[in-house]
This record gives C-alpha cells, structure tokens and sequence, in this order.
C-alpha cells in the first residue's frame, strides 16, 4: 500500500515538473533553440525517432560491448592476481594508474591507431570500465576467510578446484559491485568516445556523435530528447544490472533483496 | 571409554614440538603428548598458549619448526583422509544450500552423485537437520550451522576428529545441548578427539583426559584424567563428582594465569 502510494507520488511529481518546465518556457518567451518547452522535445522525439533510435542502438552496442570485454578481461586479470600474488604485488598499482588516465586524452590515440568509428568507442569504453572490474574482483578473490581455505587444502582440493569452488564464489558479490560501477560509467565512456571518436560517417554516429550534430545545427528541441534517450539508456543498464545481480545473489548473500527467512 | 585398538602405536603423537612463526614469536615449545584411538582429549589454557596452533600442527595444516608429529603412525599430510577439521565459526559457503555444503568433501573427490546424496542424508539426519537440507546457511541459526559443520566432518568417515572452539560463538543453553549431542555420536563412532576450549565445564563433561596449556611460549603444564562414567547426559553437570572435577580443573588453570 505504502509503495503503491510512493510510486503514485513521483508520478504526480513527475507531472508536475513538466507542467512548471512548459509554463516558465511559455512566460519567459524563452526562443526554441535557448530552451524548447516539454511539447516541443516530445515533437523532436515523436518526429525524429527513426534517427534517434539508430543512434541510441549503436550507443547501446558500444557500452555493453565495451562492458561485456571489461568484464571478461578484467575477471581473467584479476583470477591471474589472485594466483600469484607477486604479481599482484607488482602490477596492480598500474590499475589504479588506468582509472586515472584521462580519456579525453588517450582517445586521440586511440583513433590514430584503429580509426574513428564505433570500434574506437568500444575500446575507450572498454578502459574506462576495467579498473572497477578488476580492482572489485580482485578483492573478492583474495578475501576469502583463511579457514576455508583450511577446509578445502584438509579436503586435498586443488588449486583449480580452490579456484572455481571457493574463490570465484565467493568474489560474486564484489563482482557485480564492479559491475555495477562499470555499467553506469559505460554509457558514459560511450557518450564522450563519440564526441572524439565517433563516426563522421551519416547515418552511423551514436547518441554522443548526434548531441553534437544538434548542438551544432542549434536544434535544441532533438538534443534534449537526445540526453533524455542518453539518461534512459544509463538507467536500463543499472537497472539491468541490478536484476541479474539479485538473480544471482538473493538466495545466500545478506546485501541483496529482502529475504524472508523461517 | 575403551575401543578395540588393532593398530600398533599411538593414534595421534607429539614428541619436542615447537613452533615458531617467521616473526619469531614462538607459539608452542617442547610439547609431547601421546593420545591413544578413542580418547577424547580437550586442551585448555589462556589466550595465547597454543591450543588452536597445536590442532593446526596434527592436521598438517601448518609445519613444525622442530620435534614430530605422527598421526596414526603417518606425517600429518598423509593422514588427512583419517582427519576432519571442525573450526571455531560453522565455515559453510553461503552460496550452498546445507546439503551442497555437506557435501562438499564428497564433491572435490568427484564421488558419484547417488553414494554422494545418501551419505549426505545420512549425516543429516544424525545431527537431525534433514528438514533444513534445501536452506542457505543464512536462513539457519548459530547452532544449527554448527551441526552442519559437524555433519559435513562426519561424511568422511574420520577417524579423527579436531575441534577448534567449535561451540565459543553460541549461547551456553545451545552449547550444553550440542556437548551432549556431540557425546552421544562420540560414543556411537568411536573417534578420537582433540578438543580446543576456554570452558572448564565444557571440557570437564567431554573429556576424557584434559590438558592444560600454559602461555608464552606455549607449553604443556598438567593433565587430568577425567573419570566421570559413562554415558555422560544432562544429569551428569548436576554431579559432585562433576562440580569437583571442575574445581580441580579451574585450580590449576589458575595457576597458569600467574606469572
């Protein structure tokens, strides 16, 4: 009841808001290009969506393709520092140094090397999202209690089956922390890869490659229906996230979900 | 408690065991201990005097500096499939449900799944937990999982039983119920026990040898035969034989205490 009350609420809220946003537009004589009323987004997005939905659908690729290869690489670097923790000891200090090379600067390069395009995207996406993979992954790995160690090595396990039955599991939670934290800053990545490296080709820029186009031609009307597809896309992916998250965790771990125990 | 013994030698033997940690600190000096098969043997002692070091040592878990450990005749390493470890916290994997848990040693042998299931429903009903067998660990209380422990050691069929405070963390009425509990399967299987605790009583009722510990470095200090009949229920904390061994027992832990 209590819920059903809440969600009423942001509605009205919601409702509310458009009206405030549509009334000051219309009080203020505010010009189309300055600040286009809620009416005026709803017609850019009603009558350009069929470039807008190309746009968002390659934006779409670019982070969960991005995201899908931090993850992969990222849990593999982190299973390696978990093994052998000289090498950890070694080499993940430059991690840290990964999350903080400014992308803005290294995007050049990265064009110099494969070529604008959505490839190029991919990759800086794919740089930003690692270090939170691997950083997250890592400590879930090596964290594990010293007695179940004990229990495994008093079971004769091996290092693989420490590995795949203790190990992993056990960094599940940490995983998708990193996740979670990569997923938001992937549309991110995305967005600003664009700005730099998306295609100058018509028809094949993504959402941050259009922001511009429209900033540019002064179509202000696109460009907001444009940040609001940008900030639908960033909530589906959290909100994906979130969903497989409590697929895999609700039942053992204390951090997702309500539970009803007994 | 008598068992036939078809083995020749000592089930479990310390001879001038020391140990020393890579930082020097020396955990236990010159220990030697004999405990014959079936004897149930608790060690207590202050913070500090190497009780949970010494269980570490006979299960091979941690190496000696010097002396040598022999367990049914073997280096601790070969006799791990005669051993099971209980430790301090009920340690399940909360992503398994309870008999996923139980039945994990099963599991890394690569035991078929039938052989695998029904000794697991057989170690569960023993420490009657068969109807919680589909929960997570999350959803059980402090005792319970300490029986999943327990039934997750008895799977193997060890001859061997290390217990390192298995009973600290729970509250004294659950305690007393899983000391009996514990007695009665002691009983029905015939293992040897080395037992680790910080309570007299407890180690009074379970024990049939005590073994008090004195700290820094961790030494032998006394040993008391506890003779209290067999079988050991409820009945027997509101014994005069129960409350002297007690007596005797807190005394010369005492005398441990002081410098």
């Amino acid at each position: 009841m209590k819920k059903r009350w809440l969600a009423l609420n942001s509605v009205v809220v919601f409702a509310c808001l458009l009206a405030i946003w549509s009334r000051v537009v219309a009080f203020a004589h505010l010009p189309l290009y300055i600040l286009p009323g809620p009416r005026a987004v709803a017609e850019a997005l009603r009558d350009r969506y069929p470039s807008l939905l190309s746009s968002l659908w390659i934006t779409t690729g670019e982070a969960a393709g991005g995201l899908a290869a931090s993850i992969v690489v990222g849990v593999a670097v982190a299973m390696i520092f978990a093994q052998w923790r000289w090498l950890r000891q070694l080499v993940f200090p430059y991690t840290i140094l990964l999350q903080t090379v400014p992308i803005v600067a290294i995007a050049p390069l990265i064009i110099n090397w494969v070529g604008p395009g959505i490839f190029a995207v991919t990759i800086v996406t794919f740089i930003i999202c690692l270090a939170p993979i691997i950083a997250n992954t890592t400590q879930g790995l090596v964290g594990v209690d010293e007695n179940l160690i004990h229990l495994f090595l008093m079971y004769k396990a091996t290092p693989a089956q420490i590995l795949f039955k203790l190990r992993l599991p056990h960094a599940l939670p940490n995983l998708f922390t990193g996740i979670r934290i990569s997923a938001g800053i992937s549309v991110i990545g995305g967005l600003t890869g664009e700005l730099f490296a998306g295609s100058t080709r018509v028809g094949e820029g993504g959402l941050g490659y259009a922001i511009i186009y429209a900033s540019n031609q002064m179509e202000t009307a696109y460009l907001f229906a444009l940040v609001f597809a940008a900030t639908v896309l960033g909530f589906s992916f959290f909100f994906i996230v979130m969903f497989l998250e409590w697929l895999a965790l609700h039942n053992w771990h204390e951090s997702s979900l309500p539970h009803t125990a007994e | 408690m008598v068992s036939e013994n078809n083995k020749v030698g000592p089930e479990i033997e310390l001879q001038g065991v020391t140990k020393r940690y890579r930082n020097a600190a020396v955990a236990v000096q010159g220990v030697s201990l004999t405990v014959e098969r079936g004897e149930f043997v608790t060690f207590l002692g202050p913070s500090g005097c190497g009780k949970s070091t010494l269980l570490k040592l006979v299960s091979g878990l941690s190496p000696v500096t010097e002396g040598t450990v022999r367990v049914n005749g073997r280096t601790p390493e070969n006799a791990r499939d005669l051993v099971s470890f209980i430790f301090q916290d009920a340690t399940l994997l909360p992503w398994r449900t309870v008999e996923q848990n139980v039945g994990l040693g099963m599991e890394l042998e690569h035991a078929a799944r039938p052989a695998r299931k029904e000794r697991v429903a057989k170690m569960l009903d023993l420490v009657s937990l068969s109807h919680v067998a589909k929960r997570y660990p999350r959803q059980l209380s402090g005792g319970m999982k300490m029986r999943v422990s327990i039934a997750r050691a008895l799977v193997s069929r060890p001859r061997i039983l290390l217990m390192d405070e298995p009973f600290a963390a729970l509250d004294e009425m659950t305690r007393d119920r899983l000391n009996e509990e514990l007695l009665r399967l002691y009983t029905e299987q015939k293992w040897t026990v080395l037992f680790v605790t910080h309570s007299v009583a407890e180690a009074v009722f379970l024990s049939t040898r005590i073994v008090i510990l004195a700290p820094h470095p961790g030494r032998l200090a006394h040993e008391i035969e506890i003779d209290l009949p067999w079988p050991r229920t409820a009945e027997t904390r509101e014994s005069k034989a129960f409350e002297e061994q007690i007596t005797q027992a807190s005394r010369l832990l005492r005398g441990v205490y002081q410098p």
